[in-house]
């Protein structure tokens, strides 16, 4: 439904007011880069708890989707690569925390197929491997494939660099990652924008996620962008 | 020279003219100073950058801008951003002409574990899997023998796989060798001072020396 005026909320606390405990979430975000700080922070207040969480990674300890690990709000997550994260050791090798781990690219495949009405695909990621372990296999032109399931998810979190009120998105740099996929898989999208627009001043060329994908806008407010690793060169003098 | 140098050394000479070439995390990321400086070959990055420059000046940090390993990098003239899901169709349809990856073990059969330890380390696997089911090419480089001082090139990997048969090349701190399927490891190159009689000793994998 195109509401472009119901679309923008005041801030994220708004925005993610109906997220109920038991919700499923997919969240934006490589490590810490084009993460949605503010909606994250926003669950972190509201205390919703029980929460599946498809997304690459899982924060830092005391950052991004490590501040809900470390408030027990989170009961599964589905990721790729958690090995940032020592609440998330901890929890998982207790058996508080469910994990299911899959390839990155498989991961964005099911989120993109999800949000593209397509229930599954087949995959040569992970053939003879665990992640293999009661999945169909099926052999196209003598090689052999995997059958993956598409991942829809209840809300998306998303952050961009600019948006406009009608939902159109544009990202910066590689903080692009999964965001547009997250967007995608949502049944209802919110995204934190850096900079919200007036409607037109996007070139549509240049909108990477369509507004059709969003559901919700709102201005992100003082965002930390915190750097995982920093790498720097010196210039000799 | 230190093993890892020699690793590092030998591993760069596998990158050529005119390929788009993805570097693992770890190990690997070492090769990728260096290769960002050659105009004729572009790194890509899983999170969704083709064309990764040099590590940023203090005044070009950007958090927006990082590689696979989270670090701040920079991009090359030429380069392009994309999504995820954009940058796994490079990988996984074929267009990424070489992987170098690390590894923790490595088969007589080419096989690959590089993700995880049960019981002790819970990483995952980020793109490995992808990387060496789709890459045209892929070479795995690691130190030959663990702290304990046992051989990481084995008869067969005890550690969960990455992919099965997936290793083109495996170089590390004493030999490169190939795999040509059925389980037939070649011993390509003795690197450093390495005698092939020190070789067989330090490797559990049998291998065919020509």
């Amino acid at each position: 439904m195109l509401r472009a005026m119901g679309k923008v909320y005041s801030d994220a606390t708004a925005a993610v007011a109906d997220i109920r405990d038991g919700a499923t979430l997919a969240v934006g975000g490589f490590g810490l880069c084009g993460i949605p700080e503010n909606a994250i922070t926003a669950l972190r207040e509201n205390g919703v708890r029980d929460l599946t969480v498809v997304s690459n990674n899982c924060g830092v300890d005391d950052f991004g989707l490590g501040i809900l690990l470390a408030n027990h709000q989170i009961r599964k997550m589905v990721s790729s690569y958690v090995g940032e994260n020592k609440i998330f050791e901890q929890q998982f090798l207790s058996g508080e925390l469910e994990v299911e781990l899959v390839p990155q690219g498989t991961l964005a495949e099911r989120m993109r197929a999800g949000g593209s009405g397509i229930p599954g695909f087949y995959t040569p990621t992970g053939v003879g491997t665990p992640i293999a372990d009661g999945k169909e296999l099926r052999d196209f032109d003598g090689v052999p494939y995997l059958l993956e399931h598409a991942i829809t998810a209840d809300f998306a979190l998303v952050r961009a660099w600019k948006g406009d009120r009608l939902g159109n998105l544009v990202f910066r740099k590689t903080a692009r990652n999964f965001n547009p996929l997250v967007a995608m898989a949502g049944r209802v999208t919110i995204a934190e924008v850096e900079e919200l627009v007036e409607v037109g001043e996007l070139d549509g060329d240049h909108v990477h996620t369509p507004g059709v994908f969003v559901q919700r806008v709102f201005v992100a407010q003082g965002l930390e962008k915190r750097i995982e690793r920093r790498t720097v060169t010196t210039v000799e003098a | 020279m230190s093993p890892r140098d020699r690793i590092i050394a030998r591993a760069a000479l596998e990158i050529s003219d005119g390929m788009y070439v993805n570097l693992g995390i770890g190990l690997p990321t070492l090769l990728a100073n260096a290769a960002s400086d050659r105009s004729d070959v572009l790194l890509q990055s899983e999170n969704g950058l083709l064309g990764i420059g040099p590590y940023p000046t203090e005044a070009e940090l950007d958090a927006d801008l990082i590689n696979a390993g989270k670090e701040t990098v920079t991009a090359v003239a030429g380069a392009s951003y994309f999504d995820s899901a954009e940058s796994f169709a490079m990988i996984r349809g074929g267009h990424i002409d070489l992987a170098i990856l690390g590894g923790m073990e490595v088969s007589a059969n080419g096989d690959l574990a590089n993700w995880m330890i049960p019981g002790k380390m819970v990483k995952g696997m980020g793109g490995a899997m992808d990387l060496v089911s789709g890459a045209k090419r892929t070479v795995v480089i690691m130190e030959h023998a663990n702290k304990h001082g046992e051989s990481k090139v084995k008869r067969e990997c005890t550690l969960p796989l990455t992919g099965r048969g997936v290793v083109d090349r495996l170089i590390t701190d004493l030999a490169v060798f190939d795999f040509r399927g059925q389980g037939e490891m070649v011993l390509v190159e003795l690197l450093g001072d390495t005698t092939l009689d020190e070789l067989r000793e330090k490797t559990e994998a049998p291998f065919i020396a020509l």
